[in-house]
């Protein structure tokens, strides 16, 4: 084998992967840095929920505190998909 | 005049905390400054060893914080910067050895004694050590490897300094961040098998301080007892000097980034 190792395709550089890979979860661990800890349960929950009505996956819902000049704000965002509501709704 | 207190930190360990915060203090010893280095891994010293002292701790930070010593007796004089001192960390394993309390009396000590600059040597990760050496700081060296879980351990690093420190806790400035990348090969980079400066830096959104590359001569200086700063002969310890310019002001050129060219020698045989 070792005369045809020179044919054999060399492995992918992998520094983009993980360039890509920590831009996204140091954003989202930035997103959520300084808030409750129960914020990603509350999220969780919130994504159980919506789902009894709409098809939503986790990456889109939101949430953020914001501090606002001497108060916090729990921000909630979700981004609804186009398609059809779940066909089942909840009972 | 205050003391300005540096911490020199991470989350992951293995990084080069301590290879770190033995060139710099050095650095800033050899720049004329009075300095203390101080390690703050309870339990597990070695601070003394990359410096080359740990035949010469008689008392250590616990024994000061707790009034078993004085300040000038735990102080270790380098052997040789007559203006360079280590502060040993206690082999004790009562994590709670170190308090808020006794730490900021050290320092406030050093301080009137004149110290330019406190080097502060975190241990790895987020408990009780780290903070501490944290807290007080007024710049803060983070050091990274450029792999996924340093990289990532630092962004947390550098949520907690903009928190957890007393800056933060009173609404003063905030304590001035440096990113030092380490262990950095410009061959690997040049493949696209490793993070690049850039990417780092993007990736974080802060620029570097000092870029030092992956270097046997590290591995030898530590071996030997020696901050590597002091090795003139390798790149790692210009790299060093050049971090240490940059932390007093000065602006200087990264060096080191390329891949080193070959001879023709080399080219040849090879190596």
């Amino acid at each position: 084998m070792g005369i045809l190792d020179f044919l054999k395709r060399k492995p992918e550089p992998t520094a983009g992967l993980a360039k890509e890979r920590l831009r996204i979860i140091v954003a989202q661990e930035r997103s959520t840095r300084g808030a409750p800890d129960y914020l990603p349960l509350l999220r969780n929950e919130l994504l159980e929920v919506i789902k009894k009505y709409v098809h939503v996956d986790l990456d889109a819902i939101n949430i953020n505190v914001e501090h606002d000049s001497g108060h916090e704000v729990l921000e909630l965002s979700v981004a609804l998909p186009d398609g059809k509501p779940a066909s089942n709704p909840a009972t | 005049m205050t003391a300005e207190i540096i911490v020199v930190t991470s989350g992951k360990g293995g990084v080069g905390k301590t290879t770190t915060s033995a060139s710099l203090a050095t650095g800033l010893a050899m720049a004329g400054k009075k300095v203390a280095v101080i390690d703050f891994d309870v339990g597990l010293r070695n601070l003394d060893l990359i410096m080359g002292c740990e035949r010469r701790v008689v008392y250590d930070f616990v024994n000061v914080v707790h009034g078993e010593a004085t300040l000038k007796q735990a102080l270790i004089k380098d052997k040789r910067h007559d203006n360079l001192f280590v502060l040993a960390a206690s082999q004790t394993r009562d994590k709670d050895a170190l308090t808020q309390e006794g730490v900021e009396k050290v320092l406030d000590g050093l301080s009137e004694d004149g110290f330019d600059y406190i080097v502060c040597d975190s241990p790895a990760g987020i408990e009780k050590g780290a903070h501490l050496a944290m807290y007080f700081a007024d710049m803060a060296v983070v050091v990274v490897n450029p792999e996924v879980s340093s990289v990532r351990d630092s962004d947390r690093i550098l949520g907690l300094l903009a928190s957890k420190t007393r800056r933060a806790e009173r609404g003063e400035p905030a304590v001035r961040q440096h990113l030092l990348l380490t262990r950095y090969n410009p061959a690997r980079v040049a493949n696209g098998d490793m993070l690049s400066v850039k990417d780092v830096e993007e990736i974080l959104g802060i620029s570097v301080v000092g870029v030092i590359p992956e270097s046997e001569q590290v591995l030898a200086a530590s071996n030997s007892g020696v901050p590597v700063i002091l090795d003139e002969a390798s790149n790692a310890g210009h790299a060093y000097h050049d971090t240490v310019a940059r932390i007093l002001g000065e602006e200087r050129a990264l060096r080191f980034l390329e891949v080193p060219k070959k001879g023709f020698l080399q080219r040849v045989f090879g190596g």
